[in-house]
């Protein structure tokens, strides 16, 4: 089943999940001198969509794929019978927890990924977020047993699937909000004309297919083959935006 | 959370430095040994009002987090209140059980107001500095928040502001939604204050109280163009747009 509607709001920045807060990076990146104009913006979200958007991206195929047991176990039709039902509920539980392994050991591949502290954190945050709203604006039993503190592109695999998405589309849209959140943040952090920053997002159209294509064959395979794409630029403004005080962005 | 209920949740609003971090301090002093307290704050540059409020002693330390709203501190408390929602839910879990669970919005205009999705009740706070005519100018916030605070009441007459007088134009702004004239400085005004919270909490408890949206555009004042007085209304039926 494809949702081209669900996509749209599951893509859409006003979605409540709290990633307003966030510049993924832009802030520090600025205040360290380098993104000072719209060229350094293009090449920033250029970076960061090769990188850490192209891995997380990865990552949410992969959980996509990972929760299918659970979903055809839901979707099974319920059998009636008193003396099945008990095997039947025995089932449901063992899926539910071969799910939260699976998850449990993507995790700890994207952890492995992402070596800065406060990244794996704030990754956990957001995921955290996206999983309470996701759970009012959408109640699934997938989401109330995905467990706690997932990063935030395998809570985005879980709710790409539970909204009825494919791997690729919530590829697509991991990949999007890579690139629309910090150069939304751009406005307010830098002098750059708001008309420009969405024609960088735009210019970045082809890019943004292609990695969604690539990000869906690397979810696809062996996750312990998704390659390590973090940005080591990103991980230490990462690290240095934790110890600023005075700051607009969360991250 | 305990007995399958959770904390009063009270969100305190008010443009920059009108008192929100000291009405939150006046109430955890008065309150502290009768319910046991929390407070999310919400910070636009800084974890300040975090600070200040740890510096102040009211509370134990970890009961006080700071939540970063990314310079948009109206849209934390109303279009995307989840960042809000999971502090104060993480804060009801790790102190099970807290009686009340205070949340600071950032600093914003007068506009913003918290949607009931975050707290059961809220109190709007104003300043006698600000201006003796900023409670007739109205909006949600002043309108229609359960509580209207006017703070620093002690500085009238520094400001040249005609205390009693603010007050009365803020209860007409309200049409008998309560308002308290407030300042640190005059115990008998921080004591009003408690008793109002103790009032609310009473309420939530017994399962008496209904959480009212104070968003609708509230009636407000409109300054006349032909100097005839203005006029107060409300927009609705009938009346052609217009925006402020
Ligand atoms: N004189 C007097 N000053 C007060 C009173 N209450 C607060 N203040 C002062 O007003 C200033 C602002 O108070 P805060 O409580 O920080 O105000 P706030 O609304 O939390 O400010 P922001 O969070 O920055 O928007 C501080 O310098 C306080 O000491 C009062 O009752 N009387
Ligand atoms: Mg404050
Ligand atoms: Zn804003
Ligand atoms: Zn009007």
């Amino acid at each position: 089943m494809r949702s081209r509607s669900a996509l749209l709001v599951l893509a859409d920045g006003r979605l409540p999940t709290g990633g307003y807060a966030h510049s993924a990076g832009l802030e520090q990146a600025i205040r360290q001198g380098w993104v000072t104009e719209i060229g350094g913006l293009r090449d920033f979200l250029r970076g960061r969509l090769h990188t850490t958007g192209l891995m997380n991206a990865a990552f949410a195929v992969a959980a996509w794929n990972a929760v299918d047991e659970f979903m055809l176990a839901e979707a099974a039709p319920a059998r009636s019978s008193n003396a099945e039902s008990t095997s039947e509920s025995t089932s449901g539980t063992a899926s539910t927890t071969s799910t939260a392994e699976a998850l449990l050991t993507l995790n700890a591949e994207l952890i492995a990924r992402t070596p800065s502290p406060a990244l794996r954190r704030i990754g956990a945050w957001l995921g955290t977020l996206m999983l309470r709203s996701m759970r009012s604006i959408h109640p699934h039993p997938l989401l109330e047993t995905l467990p706690k503190d997932l990063q935030q592109p395998l809570v985005y695999g879980a709710v790409g699937r539970v909204l009825g998405l494919s791997d690729a589309d919530t590829a697509a849209t991991i990949l999007h909000e890579a690139v629309t959140g910090p150069a939304t943040a751009a406005v307010k952090l830098m002098h750059i004309d708001p008309f420009q920053a969405h024609g960088a997002i735009i210019d970045l159209a082809a890019d943004l297919d292609e990695a969604a294509e690539r990000a869906t064959d690397f979810g696809r395979g062996d996750p312990a083959e998704i390659p390590a794409l973090s940005a080591p630029l990103s991980d230490f403004a990462a690290e240095l935006h934790e110890g600023d005080n005075v700051r607009l962005f969360a991250s | 959370m305990s007995n399958g209920k959770r904390a009063l949740r009270l969100g305190i609003a008010g443009p920059v430095g009108t008192g929100k971090s000291s009405s939150i301090a006046n109430i955890c002093t008065a309150l502290a040994d009768e319910f046991r307290i929390g407070v999310i704050t919400n910070d636009i540059y800084t974890d300040e009002d975090a600070r200040f409020l740890k510096a102040a002693g009211v509370l134990p330390e970890e009961r006080i987090r700071a939540v970063e709203t990314g310079a948009c501190p109206h849209t934390a408390i109303r279009d995307d209140v989840s960042m809000n929602l999971l502090a104060v839910e993480g804060l009801e879990e790790d102190f099970d059980p807290l009686d009340i669970v205070l949340v600071e919005s950032g600093g914003d205009n007068l506009t913003a107001t918290f949607s009931p999705a975050l707290v059961d009740a809220q109190l709007f706070v104003l300043d006698v500095a600000g201006g003796g005519d900023v409670a007739r100018k109205g909006g949600p916030g002043i309108g229609r928040a359960d509580l209207l605070v006017i703070n620093k009441i002690d500085l009238g007459e520094h400001v040249d502001v005609d205390v009693e007088q603010m007050l009365a134009d803020a209860r007409e702004a309200r049409e008998g939604h309560p308002v308290l004239g407030v300042s640190r400085k005059i115990p008998e005004t921080v004591e009003a204050l408690a008793d109002w919270v103790r009032e609310v909490h009473a309420r939530f408890v017994k399962g008496d109280h209904t959480p009212v949206d104070p968003g609708p555009m509230a009636p407000h004042f409109h300054a006349d163009e032909d100097a005839e007085g203005g006029y107060m209304h409300t927009h609705g039926e009938g009346e052609a747009a217009h925006s402020h």
